[in-house]
């Protein structure tokens, strides 16, 4: 039995310990926005936050998140309005938008270890995100244009919980 | 004749056979109602708990996924697998009907209770050291227990290594006990965290290599040694990782489990730090920092923290453009998006390879294991976790080793990663 929070709430799940967060999250949770991609921790599609922090979920297994907090897309921001959000919609970044929970995940969890990025920084932490759709420059355009916006004050509401939107 | 020479055989072997069970010989210690819990000050107790951490004591006793203190834990060591008794006050498994002056005894001389001798994986060759005070504590605090009926795992020792009265023998050769001994030409603060290491923490039991019969060399205190297929990094002056261990940076580790210039707490050092000396005050911390800051000798050299950690950021900016070499590219999209920082400075909870102590060891087992099993939300940085990369084959997880090692450090570079990678592979995730 492994327990921790997920967007917030608590949850407690009764699988194998070894089994992937990601099937988890997907299968015995219901929240589907994180998305499996090469199941090898190569391409970015699932990642979620752990501790605040950028994880790929389809390599991590569940136990080793038991008493830690857990936020997926759906928990980013309890009314989708973190300005890495906005900024995607404001540049209308996806294309198939597959691989964009992942994208965005990646890019809140960038800000608050680099609030000001450089180019370099945002490719540094930015390419074990993979995009078949190349989105990759306007990507690059949109943690940019959230970190201007965080920078003039807007304030992510990343602690808030919201309910499981499946 | 040779009947003759034969009856002077067996008789020699006869009276030296005596001889030995005379000496090995340990008398019982009579059995005694276990004492109420009423009978403790909770004072003594509170003590108790805070040395019962510190001395990792549940860590052993307490086996993964059963009651707390009630033994069954496997300890592999190089001769056979030696599981650790039930220490809660059940009367008949436990030791309810230890007195305290039998409790002393074991933890000093290694006897149980009913005098057999206890193995060494129980580390009485560091408990000896312990004060009269702080072993009634740990007995009150031991006896307040709930009392769990929990019989003995048999160990798994081969003939004739599972016979207790032979361990007279080990003790007649290694085992020398003496009260700890302040030395008079250091502080206070040093010489309290001279005691813990030494005693309680037993940090020597990990981080001192053994010889061939199991004790600890103490030519080679703290040198550093294979630990649960791990590797505990050598604390003297011998350890490799390029940043100083200074006492702030000691202070950190072992107080937090992070260090910004050295990396998480993993492995068997996870619970140290998280389930042990958290128990300990502040103060305790900076006793033990300021001890291991000397050993080390990475106080001394604090003044090389700077030019150092300015050289790994340089090397941390490699493999972050376009690249088209192999390993760079599996570094790039598996490892940088957590482990870069910029020219900043390291973030500590973005652990930086090139200061990293598993990159820069002699023996790449420990950046192998982080590797391929990650770290779980209780090792390292509470509450974060790594993901483990074992759906990679050997051969990519070997290349990021090399790259890492030829990248990030000037050490030689490691041989035979595969196969390395291969071996620690099938030793499988271990406990945890």
């Amino acid at each position: 039995m492994t327990s921790f929070t997920i967007n917030g709430r608590a949850v407690s799940v009764d699988v194998d310990d070894d089994t992937p967060l990601l099937w988890v999250i997907r299968d015995e949770i219901g929240l589907t926005g994180s998305k499996f991609g090469c199941g090898i921790g190569l391409c970015g599609a699932c990642t979620v936050h752990v501790g605040g922090r950028a994880t790929r979920s389809c390599v991590t297994p569940v136990s080793a998140v038991d008493g830690a907090q857990v936020t997926t897309i759906e928990g980013l921001d309890p009314a989708d309005e973190h300005p890495v959000q906005q900024a995607w919609r404001a540049l209308q970044v996806p294309q198939c938008g597959y691989c964009q929970s992942g994208q965005i995940m990646q890019a809140a969890a960038l800000l608050k270890d680099f609030p000001s990025p450089t180019d370099e920084d945002i490719d540094a932490v930015m390419t074990g995100n993979l995009c078949r759709c190349m989105t990759y420059v306007r990507i690059r355009a949109a943690v940019k244009q959230a970190a201007q916006a965080l920078a003039n004050g807007a304030i992510p509401n990343l602690t808030a919980a919201k309910g499981a939107k499946a | 004749m040779i009947k003759r020479g034969a009856l002077i055989l067996v008789a020699v072997l006869a009276v030296g056979l005596a001889g030995f069970a005379a000496f090995a010989w340990r008398p019982a210690i009579a059995r005694i109602a276990p004492p109420a819990a009423s009978s403790f000050s909770p004072q003594l107790v509170a003590q108790g708990e805070i040395l019962a951490g510190a001395g990792y004591c549940a860590t052993c006793h307490t086996a993964k996924g059963g009651k707390p203190f009630a033994g069954g834990y496997p300890m592999q060591t190089s001769f056979g697998t030696i599981y650790s008794s039930n220490i809660t006050p059940d009367p008949e498994t436990g030791v309810g009907a230890w007195s305290q002056a039998a409790f002393a005894r074991a933890m000093r001389q290694g006897v149980a209770q009913n005098g057999s001798h206890l193995f060494p994986a129980f580390p009485y060759d560091h408990f000896n050291k312990l004060t009269d005070a702080d072993i009634a504590a740990l007995y009150a605090f031991i006896m307040t227990r709930p009392p769990v009926s929990a019989p003995p795992v048999r160990n798994r020792l081969p003939f004739p290594l599972n016979i207790r009265a032979l361990q007279a023998g080990w003790k007649l050769l290694f085992f020398h006990p003496q009260p700890f001994a302040p030395n008079p030409a250091r502080g206070a603060e040093w010489n309290r965290g001279a005691y813990l290491a030494e005693g309680l923490s037993h940090c020597g039991a990990c981080h001192t290599p053994r010889n061939a019969l199991g004790a600890e060399r103490k030519d080679k205190a703290y040198a550093g040694a294979p630990i649960d297929n791990w590797v505990a990094p050598p604390l003297t002056r011998a350890n490799p990782s390029p940043a100083p261990w200074t006492e702030d940076e000691l202070f950190a580790y072992l107080r937090s489990g992070v260090a910004r210039y050295h990396g998480v707490s993993a492995g068997p050092m996870a619970p140290v730090v998280h389930a042990g000396l958290s128990k300990l005050p502040d103060s305790d911390i900076h006793a033990l920092a300021t001890y291991f800051g000397e050993i080390g000798g990475g106080q001394a050299r604090e003044a090389d923290t700077g030019p150092v950690v300015e050289k790994a950021l340089a090397a941390d900016r490699l493999g972050t453009g376009l690249q088209y070499d192999a390993p760079a590219r599996l570094y790039a999209a598996a490892c940088a998006s957590c482990h870069y920082n910029n020219a900043k400075g390291p973030n500590p909870l973005r652990p930086d390879l090139a200061l990293n102590s598993a990159v820069n060891l002699d023996d790449p087992t420990n950046l192998i294991r982080v590797t391929l099993y990650g770290l779980d939300a209780k090792s390292g940085a509470p509450g974060i976790v790594m993901p483990g990369f074992a759906r990679f084959s050997d051969a990519d997880v070997a290349r990021i080793a090399a790259y890492l090692r030829a990248t990030r450090t000037t050490k030689a570079p490691w041989p035979d990663l595969e196969k390395k990678v291969a071996a620690i592979r099938a030793q499988g995730k271990g406990k945890e």
